[in-house]
């Protein structure tokens, strides 16, 4: 056992590994992966002094309790997530963008993400992990990964190689907004549906149902009409496809998604409303504005230039 | 060939190969697909070939859709490297217990489960491509009259093993996954390996297939 680790007590719902995923394996059927919310892992490495591309631990709802063991050492935690820090003789609320230290025998307790999904937890040092694929982020489905593509159980530990010289505190002044309307490109399918379906799909509520995890996002609500073949033949998928079964209630791909589908595709989330969409949680009520192609790339300037904005104002 | 190439959301091309699906549509995206990936293009994230569609997607912080659709379509695409073409031997066991939808294919497919079972282990498979779930092979073709749909809800968890049909094709749920296919029977043989990056696939695009059946002892007596 190395000298600085952490002891997980409570594993939580859903807490893996994650990174910026693999690329290039889509046509063995090994998905992207990775971080969900791409800011709010980013931003988590940046808090800590980490190469920004560095490995984290992801949480889903309810998170892990972890105690720490070893010299000090710098964490921060983004999203919009409750959590605690127990100290020998006090307990005190944590703040998120706010990076911390913590020293032998100190307890973080992260008990959930408000109205949201995801939140992430970067440690100040070099975790040690298993890369496959140049990348650790955990694939529960195919088994890939760190901690043999399991997700976090209780009693187990995560050992620390490298400790961060930074000691001093980073913060950053940052609220993450909630989205109704998400955004698409019309699919190659979508002339598939019937002008009926079509304005079902663009006009009404859906609401995300209790059927999602990190491979798709199912739907809920009026169910959307397909006048041509509810099949097609397999072919590739991307993450923020919409596919829509024979059932007529529609599918969005998400990091872990199967890649390849034979359902219709009647659009595709656009790449700047992706982390917003992810953290949708089940019972949330999601509305659909369809987009052209230029709109959706000058969406994503944008996105990405307030993501590098706020990575550059955490010095 | 590729006949059009249209935008998939704002960060993949969608290269169409024409409706028809036999192998040589196929063999021309393996083509392709072999082609863009010596080329190594920084810009592209991931590449996926199926039967008669390309699919490639990139990083758009690095390239947009209407550069990298100009730089696919003025690349050399090389005729030379034929598809290797390696036989292999897949076990099924057909117990009730596995075949999930045996009963739904009677009734779609108007067959008895015997004559269904016979025209599946009498067929020689072509995988045409690999994926959904890690190393899960897309194999053809069924016969006209061995032809059924998907599930009209998929299912939200497939066993491991299963082999299933659907339309002129076969395949292997290599990991427990959500999956519409019939399934017919389950296999114990391993198609899927992580601990080889190199060639994690035991079956990929090119090589032929046999099922050959195995009773419920000898699968619980599978040895590699």
């Amino acid at each position: 056992m190395s000298k600085n680790y952490f002891q997980v007590i409570r594993a939580g719902i859903h807490t893996t590994f994650q990174d910026e995923g693999r690329k290039n394996l889509y046509h063995v059927g090994i998905p992207f992966s990775g971080a969900m919310d791409k800011r709010n892992y980013l931003l988590s490495n940046k808090l800590v002094g980490n190469k920004i591309n560095s490995p984290v631990l992801e949480f889903a709802y309810q998170g892990p309790l972890l105690k720490y063991f070893g010299n000090k050492i710098n964490i921060a935690i983004t999203g919009d997530v409750n959590f605690r820090i127990k100290k020998r003789d006090i307990t005190i609320d944590g703040n998120c963008y706010q990076s911390l230290n913590l020293e032998d025998g100190d307890e973080v307790d992260i008990l959930s993400t408000n109205k949201s999904v995801y939140g992430y937890l970067a440690i100040g040092g070099q975790i040690d992990l298993k890369y496959q694929w140049s990348s650790c982020s955990i694939n529960t489905k195919a088994s890939i990964g760190a901690n043999d593509g399991k997700k976090f159980e209780n009693e187990q530990v995560i050992n620390i190689l490298k400790l961060n010289n930074q000691s001093v505190e980073k913060k950053l002044n940052y609220i993450n907004t909630k989205i109704e309307n998400i955004r698409i490109i019309k699919g190659t399918n979508f002339d598939y549906f019937s002008d009926k379906g079509k304005n079902i799909f663009l006009e009404k509520v859906f609401i995300v149902s209790k059927l999602t995890d990190r491979m798709g996002m199912r739907l809920e609500g009026p169910k959307i009409e397909n006048v041509i073949d509810t099949n097609i033949k397999s072919e590739g998928l991307i993450k923020g496809v919409i596919q829509v079964p024979a059932d007529g209630n529609p599918i969005v791909m998400l990091s872990d998604h199967g890649t390849i589908g034979g359902y219709p595709k009647i659009g595709v989330v656009i790449s700047a409303d992706y982390d917003k969409l992810v953290q949708l949680s089940p019972g949330s009520k999601i509305k659909f504005k369809q987009v052209d192609l230029s709109s959706a790339e000058n969406l994503f300037k944008l996105y990405d230039l307030e993501t590098q904005n706020l990575i550059s104002q955490i010095e | 060939m590729i006949k059009n190439i249209l935008n998939l959301g704002d960060a993949a091309l969608y290269c169409d190969f024409g409706k028809e699906i036999n192998r040589e549509t196929n063999t021309q995206v393996i083509r392709y697909f072999k082609s863009i990936q010596k080329e190594n293009i920084v810009s592209i994230n991931n590449l996926s070939p199926s039967y008669n569609k390309l699919i490639i997607s990139f990083d758009l912080k690095k390239t947009n859709f209407k550069d990298l659709k100009k730089l696919i379509e003025n690349l050399d695409i090389t005729n030379e490297d034929d598809l290797e073409n390696k036989k292999i031997e897949v076990p099924v066991c057909c117990d009730e217990n596995f075949a999930l939808d045996i009963v739904r294919l009677e009734n779609k497919l108007n067959l008895k489960r015997e004559k269904i079972y016979e025209n599946f282990f009498s067929k020689e498979f072509f995988c045409y491509m690999t994926g959904f779930i890690a190393g899960m092979p897309f194999l053809g073709d069924l016969s006209k009259n061995m032809r059924a749909k998907r599930l009209e809800t998929p299912r939200v968890r497939v066993p491991k093993g299963s082999v299933a049909l659907t339309e002129q094709f076969a395949n292997i749920y290599t990991f427990e996954s959500p999956g519409g296919w019939n399934v017919i029977g389950n296999s114990p043989l391993r198609i899927f390996d992580s601990s080889k990056e190199e060639s994690p696939n035991l079956i990929n695009p090119g090589d032929i297939v046999l099922f050959k059946e195995i009773s419920k002892n000898q699968y619980e007596n599978y040895n590699e």
